[in-house]
């Protein structure tokens, strides 16, 4: 009798917190689109319905009563787009202040206020890989969002359960913060290579200390440091290294280093001349995130191509676009659609760039990134197909939910306002200042150049 | 040892004609392009041909014939004007973090007597890359002060600046601005109120300056900040003026009228808010880029989108630019924006061809496809505005460049490269 009774309190409590899970799901049925399923196909006049946040069938006449109905005829449906490189949605970006961070993370700085996010879901991206910056040679802990605009508390943006992942920098960045700037190894490709190695030997050292306490009950065991239990996790396989990367030189010398101590989760970002090291990328199972075609912003991106997806691609490297831009990420389809300028990417190769791709590189394929029975119901539809110039972002569906629907556009969307501000937010619309934007927002906080 | 002698100088000739040339050049001559789908914008579209000779279109109609022209087969192709950018840096920006390669801005708040077109770099990568995309002129310009400089405009190939120039220079002013310049301002409201204050004090009192001595008859002195606006303050130039946002318009049009110059509004971003007053004073817009952030947070998304199409049906002249240094090749696209977000493509194709060519008075050489004016076109095998869709010509001044750049040469040499000397452990 006791135990059916603490068995009834138990789940009593329960159907409360479910009642407050304040990660919503819904249910909808979306009728009659062209679906691109990406890993299944394109199948016309189809119906994609989603019960409880979930993809649950796929097909033709689907009938269900009680369920709001998005007809889709003459659309195109698609997954949710994701971009693999992103600062939308954060507070700080750089802990600039010591080459190696590994212990900072960018999920205590998530800030669901952010317009940029809404802005995203307008341009039918449905997550974001919310990203450290590029000024430490290894940076802090990144976070994958959902966009779920309108959820105020910054906790539930958080993907749960996606894979832990990990900012690197090589180049010009990181030796421009610390080497150039304050005097601090590394100010050269050289330095760089001994900052990871050091770090990954400190790891070394750290873990193996940890495992000679733990079998000697009279040891010490080392003083608790959050800087190489991150690093000994990486070693251990359990977070994936998102590396901002240009140079092709940088990027081979960072595979072996990785070879050296086992390592093989990698994603390269930016990789502008990945393009020069595809066989090589290849081979090592590293993928690329790179921009359609941003280059000549630093010294180390002037040998770059905008065929660098198509090549990279071509050669077997998984690859995606990303943005790395609070503008980009308003039309990532338009941007994958540029390796078909630059290059020769099939539909389906094309639109890999921006929803499975990322999704592998991210570690969150079985979830989202295509359109399957089981799979998150993540949707983009559009009213052209999203390679198309015409195309323009209808629906953006989160979890079931709709969060971007452009004839229902309230214009002013802003959750918070500020009040006692008379000069409404306004910014010259100036020459982009690519990196100023992205990757290194927050390093120079007094004189901030153009 | 003289049929030593003979024999080398044999060989040695043999081996000079067996070099053959390595690098595609641009070529002049006598072209006809034949049986194409013409996009002449002034005249509608025309299925036939264009005959060119030289640098200047000789002929466009059905069935022209001429036996001494190389032709170019149109059948299922496109011919578009060469797209015009009518603002940006190209040729005066090469790396962005390197600021020795920036030529666009000098110290000093009145610099207006500084010329953009004698800093172009004609060997800049940045414009091979342009050119490939269809851009084949752009309006280049200083930045950073009150009164930067003259921008330019300027042709995609020649080498020599004065060759590139495409017979339009415009003097530039950077009105002060009543808003926040970026993101990480944190002035204050009254702050920023202020400094627009002291800088809009600084403009007025300079303009009285050339305003006096425009008026003088013999000036003595070298003032070339000043002798350099005297056509602009005679009415004789016009002047650009980069303004964004909705108050500053406003009161640039009240500015521009009170001094009686001749003004075309640039940057624009809220011309929307104030369409009916930008058409009432005739005021020709260049606004882009159009894929932009909305300049409010308060905006709906679409704002920039949406901004051209707006001006344009309350009877505004508008023209778009790129306001690129790295990618002024994105100008097709960011015209295809504005025109899948209400300005239709028929006006996105006029926004980048005959009215920028009307706004900077050149409309008599480019800027549509026509008999006498200067062969500046291209020839496509779709809708220039769809990623797809490829050029396969590229004419400027009549020469036929060839359409590469360092990033297809890239293309080229990697796309399936060999293994190169692989050491192994």
């Amino acid at each position: 009798m006791k135990n059916l009774k603490q068995y009834i309190v138990v789940t009593f409590l329960s159907a409360i917190c479910n009642l407050a899970n304040a990660q919503p799901t819904g249910d909808i049925l979306i009728t009659n689109g062209t679906v691109i399923t990406i890993e299944d196909g394109v199948m016309e006049d189809t119906d994609v319905l989603i019960r409880d946040g979930k993809i649950k069938q796929i097909g033709q006449g689907i009938s269900v009563s009680g369920v709001e109905t998005i007809d889709a005829e003459g659309q195109f449906v698609m997954p949710g787009i994701i971009d693999a490189h992103s600062h939308v949605g954060l507070d700080a970006v750089n802990e600039a202040t010591n080459p190696v961070t590994a212990e900072v993370w960018v999920g205590d700085a998530l800030n669901p206020y952010d317009i940029g996010l809404y802005r995203a879901l307008a341009g039918g991206v449905t997550i974001s890989h919310a990203m450290h910056g590029s000024a430490n040679a290894i940076g802090g802990q990144c976070e994958t969002i959902k966009h779920r605009w309108g959820v105020l508390n910054p906790e539930d943006w958080r993907m749960k359960d996606a894979p832990r992942t990990i900012k690197f920098a090589l180049g010009e960045n990181p030796m421009r913060v610390h080497g150039e700037r304050h005097d601090v190894a590394p100010r050269t490709r050289m330095g760089m290579e001994q900052e990871f190695r050091r770090s990954f030997a400190a790891a070394v050292e750290y873990k193996a200390a940890k495992e000679k306490a733990a079998k000697n009950s009279k040891g010490l065991t080392p003083d608790y440091s959050l800087r190489l239990e991150t690093l000994a996790d990486i070693l251990d396989g359990n977070i994936i290294i998102h590396c901002h990367s240009y140079r092709a030189d940088e990027i081979i010398m960072l595979m072996n280093v990785l070879e050296e101590y086992g390592v093989d989760k990698i994603c390269f970002q930016h990789v502008n001349e990945g393009f020069k090291v595809a066989p090589e990328l290849a081979e090592f199972g590293a993928h690329a995130s790179v921009f359609s075609d941003w280059w000549a912003y630093k010294f180390e991106v002037y040998y770059s191509t905008a065929y660098n997806a198509t090549i990279l691609t071509r050669n077997g490297v998984v690859t995606s676009i990303n943005s790395d831009s609070r503008e980009l990420i308003r039309h990532l389809y338009h941007e994958a659609a540029k390796t078909q300028r630059y290059g020769d990417l099939t539909d389906n190769e094309a639109l890999r760039l921006i929803t499975i791709n990322p999704a592998i590189q991210l570690g969150i394929d079985k979830r989202v990134g295509s359109l399957k029975v089981g799979k998150e119901g993540d949707v983009a539809i559009f009213s052209h197909h999203p390679l198309s110039i015409y195309a323009t972002p209808t629906y953006t569906i989160v979890d079931g939910i709709v969060r971007f629907d452009r004839d229902g556009d309230a214009g002013d969307v802003r959750v918070d306002i500020d009040p006692t501000s008379e000069i409404p937010a306004f910014y010259e619309s100036s020459l982009h200042n690519h990196e100023g934007e992205g990757c290194m927002q927050g390093v120079y906080l007094h004189s901030h150049s153009h | 040892m003289r049929t030593n002698i003979i024999c080398i100088i044999l060989l040695l000739s043999a081996a000079n004609l067996g070099m053959a040339q390595q690098v595609n050049k641009g070529k002049q001559g006598r072209f006809l392009i034949t049986n194409a789908t013409i996009h002449t914008v002034t005249n509608g579209i025309i299925n036939g041909d264009i005959l060119i000779d030289g640098s200047t279109i000789v002929n466009v109609g059905e069935d022209l014939n001429d036996d001494s022209a190389i032709v170019i087969d149109g059948t299922d192709r496109r011919v578009y004007p060469g797209f015009i950018d009518s603002g940006c840096k190209v040729g005066l920006a090469e790396i962005g973090a390197v600021s020795l390669t920036q030529d666009h801005n000098e110290l000093g708040t009145f610099t207006p007597h500084m010329e953009a077109l004698t800093a172009v770099n004609p060997s800049s990568v940045h414009i091979p890359i342009t050119r490939v995309n269809g851009v084949t002129t752009a309006f280049t310009v200083p930045g950073g002060g009150l009164f930067p400089g003259k921008g330019a405009l300027i042709h995609m190939y020649g080498y020599t600046p004065e060759s590139m120039s495409a017979g339009f220079q415009g003097h530039i002013l950077s009105w002060p601005s009543s808003g926040r310049k970026h993101r990480w301002d944190k002035r204050s409201d009254d702050d920023i109120k202020k400094d627009q204050e002291k800088a809009q004090k600084k403009l007025n009192d300079f303009w009285q300056s050339v305003s006096a001595y425009a008026k003088m008859d013999n000036p003595d002195g070298y003032k070339p900040q000043l002798s350099t606006l005297s056509e602009v303050a005679n009415g004789k130039a016009k002047l650009l003026v980069e303004v964004n946002k909705k108050e500053d318009i406003l009161n640039a049009i009240k500015w521009v009228n009170d001094k009686e110059i001749n003004a075309i509004f640039t940057g624009v971003a809220e011309g929307w808010r104030v369409a009916d007053s930008l058409a009432k004073y005739d005021i020709p817009v260049i606004t882009g880029p159009i894929l932009d952030n909305p300049s409010r947070d308060s905006d709906r998304y679409d704002a920039p989108y949406t901004n051209a199409g707006k001006m344009q049906k309350a009877g505004v002249l508008v023209a778009i630019r790129t306001n690129e240094s790295d990618n002024v090749r994105n100008l097709p696209f960011n015209a295809a924006f504005a025109a899948n977000y209400g300005l239709g493509l028929e006006e996105a194709i006029k926004a980048i061809t005959i009215n920028p060519a009307k706004i900077f008075g050149v409309d008599d050489q480019i800027g549509s496809i026509e008999t006498g004016k200067l062969a500046n076109f291209f020839i496509c095998d779709g809708d220039p505005f769809e990623m797809k869709t490829r050029i396969s010509h590229v004419f400027i001044n009549g020469f036929n460049i060839p359409v590469e750049s360092r990033q297809t040469y890239l293309y080229d040499e990697f796309l399936d490269r060999d293994s190169g000397t692989k050491i192994k452990d």
